[in-house]
């Protein structure tokens, strides 16, 4: 393979707090609240941003994913809900519905790539946006973190699948497309 | 290939993305309706070869639901627009009218 002394490692990253948050993204009390949880902004369309304790995703229209450390996922919730009180809206911890996955080396674009009908040229996925999309058989979101550092999220109940697709084509190498 | 263009998060959704929701705008009558009516909503829906209006659902992505004009012959993709319409908007009927002057789709033209 062209890459036959780097190599891509795929590594489940174990227990994540994810909290999901669903109401209007534009109101003051709600964007109030993620800070407070967070400590950062709502992001715009397909945005990804992290801080020291956390980061917040853009998922659709009406819906953010927060991570945070895994013990704060419950109070998380709790404090969304306080803060949200009476207005319509949606937090659920989903910490045990989804698996969280570290893909990284020099070629780790070219590993979701290959699995992935969506377009990760560096023009049209740039750090700091998070892309929900398809790998293999089943939905996933990927974002980038950094030159060569990708987190990739699924669903726990496919998680073994899609370790072994990333693994899989991890091992295949780098196709020089990027 | 197929891809269109989902409105709710701008991403070029390619069609494995995506889940077909069938014809756009159709309309279920109300109560007191005729059977004939009903029939019609359940059954009788168009197959062009040309122009057609469909529903899609962007499920392996933002999972929002969006409607999408496009030529079933060519693939040509006129347009896609929000779900929360009850008819194409006039943007997306002049980009048709553009590339098929002429055109009719049930009582849209």
């Amino acid at each position: 393979m062209a890459e036959a002394t780097t190599t891509v490692t795929v590594r489940d990253l174990g227990a994540q707090g994810m909290v999901t948050l669903r109401g209007d993204l534009a109101d003051e009390t709600l964007i109030k609240a993620v800070r407070k949880v967070t400590g950062l902004t709502v992001p715009g369309q397909r945005g990804f941003r992290r801080g020291k304790s956390g980061a917040v995703a853009w998922m659709s229209p009406d819906e953010l994913l927060l991570l945070v450390p895994e013990d704060k996922a419950g109070s998380a919730v709790a404090d969304l809900d306080r803060a949200l009180d009476g207005q319509h809206h949606l937090a659920v911890d989903v910490s045990d519905a989804r698996a969280m996955f570290a893909v990284e080396g020099p070629f780790a674009r070219e590993v979701l790539a290959k699995c992935s009908p969506a377009d990760l040229h560096p023009d049209s996925l740039p750090e700091g946006e998070i892309r929900r999309t398809r790998l293999g058989q089943v939905a996933a979101a990927f974002w980038c973190e950094g030159d060569g550092i990708w987190r990739v999220i699924v669903f726990r109940s496919v998680a073994g699948y899609a370790q072994a697709l990333l693994e899989r084509s991890a091992r295949d190498g780098a196709v020089g497309a990027f | 290939m197929l891809i269109l263009t989902c409105p709710n998060c701008g991403i070029a959704a390619e069609e494995t993305e995506l889940s077909p929701g069938g014809e756009a705008h159709l309309h279920r009558h109300g109560p007191g309706s005729s059977d004939g009516e009903f029939e019609e909503y359940l059954f009788l829906k168009e197959n062009p070869r040309g122009v057609h209006f469909e529903r899609w659902r962007h499920s392996h992505g933002c999972g929002k639901w969006f409607h999408a004009a496009r030529d079933t012959a060519t693939l040509q993709v006129f347009g896609t627009y929000s779900a929360q319409t009850t008819e194409p908007p006039q943007h997306i009927r002049d980009a048709i009218t553009a590339a098929r002057p002429g055109w009719r789709w049930r009582d849209f033209s």
